[in-house]
């Protein structure tokens, strides 16, 4: 069950991007950094917690995952060590991500050659 | 022939093709979803592996973005994401492959200011304002704490 519920709200968020895509202006950048933003805000006013709960990595992978997981080390940061952890916790609980991302990025531009893009 | 706007309308909606909202969303469905179902897939066989619950979740998202770096490096991602639009581009997979895209796209114009700067083209918006919206929160969340 957890893997169906996964897939379903992985693909519903998924769809809701697409939407947001084709129905308004929208570039994909705005609704990227968008759904991060409202990843934060949702986690904060504490609606993403219980999603990422029950749907697991349907919560997690999409990037309003991001947005929670940076609203919850926040969080977790103020609690262990108060004020400072306003400015750390956030990116501390994302390193893991950045960090592959960014490695991945140069290795890569060492190996890869440019595609077609379409 | 003079055609009312009304007409005009009509007749246009007669000949263009129909929407694909439909079939991109079914796409986007079917792909986010399962690059979700993967990430599920990961995570069950870490926790199974007996690592703990945060550290098989932060493991999935770097063992997807290496996926993505890899099938991105291949070209694969990009056929992917023509089709599938959202649902390669929402996942944390779709993130990786901006990264990444961009760091070989851009290594002509330098390991600086080519692959080192363009990398961030979508990825910096993003980690900015994701940052900005967490400390926001944590402002307020500190401030509410100290109040009571």
């Amino acid at each position: 069950m957890q893997y169906f519920w996964a897939f379903v709200v992985g693909g519903l968020i998924c769809v809701v991007g697409q939407l947001l895509i084709d129905l308004t202006a929208l570039t994909p950048a705005r609704v990227l950094t968008g759904y991060v933003v409202a990843g934060v805000v949702l986690s904060a006013i504490g609606w993403y917690a219980p999603l990422a709960e029950f749907a697991g990595c349907g919560a997690t992978v999409p990037l309003l995952g991001f947005g929670h997981l940076l609203a919850k080390g926040v969080k977790t940061a103020i609690e262990e060590e108060g004020a400072i952890g306003i400015l750390t916790g956030g990116l501390t609980a994302a390193a893991a991500g950045i960090t592959t991302s960014l490695v991945c990025g140069v290795v890569c531009s060492w190996v890869g050659k440019s595609h077609d893009q379409n | 022939m003079k055609l009312k706007p009304r007409e005009y309308a009509r007749r246009v909606q007669r000949a263009s093709p129909p929407s694909p909202l439909g079939k991109d969303c079914l796409w986007a469905f079917f792909v986010g979803g399962g690059i979700c179902l993967l990430g599920e897939v990961l995570r069950q066989w870490y926790l199974a592996k007996g690592l703990e619950w945060e550290l098989a979740g932060t493991l999935t998202s770097c063992t997807l973005v290496a996926l993505s770096a890899l099938f991105t490096t291949l070209g694969l991602y990009q056929k992917l994401a023509a089709k599938a639009g959202a649902g390669s581009l929402v996942p944390i997979t779709g993130f990786a492959n901006a990264v990444v895209s961009a760091a070989i796209e851009f290594k002509t114009e330098g390991r600086v200011l080519g692959t080192g700067a363009k990398m961030f083209t979508i990825a910096g918006p993003v980690i900015v304002y994701g940052t900005l919206a967490a400390v926001v929160y944590g402002v307020v969340l500190w401030g509410m704490g100290a109040m009571v």
